[in-house]
């Protein structure tokens, strides 16, 4: 039988399906794994109830799992556990190396537009702080739009979530 | 059907169809960055319905596919403000955006301290998300506050409003954007339809009734 650290070690060599450069674990979308007695229990929460890849990821954990040698339950867990704020460190310091500036933590209140509108935002090429809102939505939900004027790139900002 | 599956399903149909008419946008929005914003905000409204069809799926013993799709037109539970084909209206696109954005906050708000903790969990997951969509809805609300027909589309969409929401939180919805109250008249209410949802249903539902029973994708 398999051990949950094997586990959590076979979890994170699954990459994010839309944004490869980090895997699943670092996202913190796997909340927990159990071992039951004759099978591993995955708790998944999606990180945007919309998102495409929610299947494509539940599969993959299963199928990864079947080559363990185990059988997976994966179970989907529909609540509000699932924050920015469980992106790993090292999950953010890859997300910034691909050009995706990492989330702010989260705060009490949820966002504001005028703390989007502002420069609290680093640009993860050049690091300026001079960037500016092009659009609170992009190419997936968990991203935004930014424009750097420091050196005239934009860049994808994750949405604080 | 008990009153929690009657609510979730009220909720989830309203998003599904609501996103359905926002994803009319997709290609056609006024400028890029519209054509991407509300392309993504269908995407987070359906994956909404989707979360509260499958906990109404649960309780009825059925699917979530099945909920949104095999539904006859008179069993659905959305509320006629988001039935209306708006579309190439933009005044009126967000005029209605601006008005639903805010009376969903109020009923989202109002299940976080739900009982039904998986129903409070999940309205505390939408909402997280329902927060981008209302600072969107704003600063469009803002930017058109002095134009005419935005006002009208307001002035016209307003009875829809008060609709979706049960008269118990319409209260709420006339104190958060300081208009007047209004009695509801039949046809704004939730319960009747427009003659557009049928014609919505038969095009939403083409590809599904098109495939075998037990098609997988």
């Amino acid at each position: 039988m398999v051990t949950e650290a094997e586990v959590w070690e076979a979890l994170a060599e699954i990459p994010d399906p839309e944004i490869p450069v980090i895997s699943i674990v670092d996202l913190g979308v796997v909340r927990d794994v159990k071992l039951e007695e004759d099978r591993v229990r995955v708790e998944f929460t999606p990180t945007f109830l919309g998102c495409p890849a929610l299947e494509y990821m539940r599969d993959a954990m299963a199928a990864r799992i079947d080559q363990l040698g185990a059988c997976a339950q994966i179970e989907v867990v529909l609540d509000d556990s699932w924050s920015t704020d469980r992106i790993t460190p090292a999950g953010r310091e890859k997300l910034r190396a691909a050009g995706f500036a990492p989330p702010a933590p989260r705060e009490a209140g949820g966002p504001r537009l005028v703390q989007l509108q502002s420069n609290a935002f680093r640009c993860p090429y050049c690091g300026s702080t001079d960037t500016r809102l092009e659009n609170i939505f992009g190419p997936t939900p968990c991203r935004s739009l930014r424009y750097c004027a420091g050196c005239r790139q934009p860049f994808e900002q994750f949405k604080t979530i | 059907m008990s009153e929690r599956a009657q609510l979730l399903l009220s909720i989830a149909d309203d998003e599904l169809v609501l996103g359905w008419r926002n994803s009319e946008w997709t290609g056609i929005a006024p400028f890029l960055e519209e054509d991407v914003a509300f392309s993504s905000i269908a995407q987070n409204e359906i994956g909404h319905a989707r979360a509260l069809y499958q906990l109404a799926a649960e309780e009825l013993d059925t699917s979530a596919d099945e909920l949104a799709f095999d539904r006859e037109p008179a069993e659905y539970r959305c509320a006629p403000l988001v039935e209306l084909r708006l579309v190439p209206d933009w005044a009126e696109t967000i005029a209605r955006h601006h008005l639903y954005e805010a009376a969903d906050a109020i009923r989202i708000e109002a299940l976080k301290s739900s009982g039904d903790a998986r129903i409070a969990g999940l309205a505390a997951k939408i909402a997280r998300e329902e927060a981008y969509h209302r600072l969107h809805a704003e600063m469009w609300a803002e930017r058109l506050a002095a134009e005419q027909r935005f006002l009208e589309a307001v002035e016209r969409l307003w009875p829809f409003a008060l609709g979706l929401l049960p008269a118990d939180q319409r209260p709420q919805l006339v104190a958060r954007l300081a208009r007047p109250e209004q009695a509801v008249s039949p046809e704004h209410e939730r319960g009747a339809h427009t003659p557009e949802l049928e014609e919505l249903l038969g095009e939403m539902t083409v590809v599904r009734r098109s495939a075998p029973a037990g098609a997988q994708w």
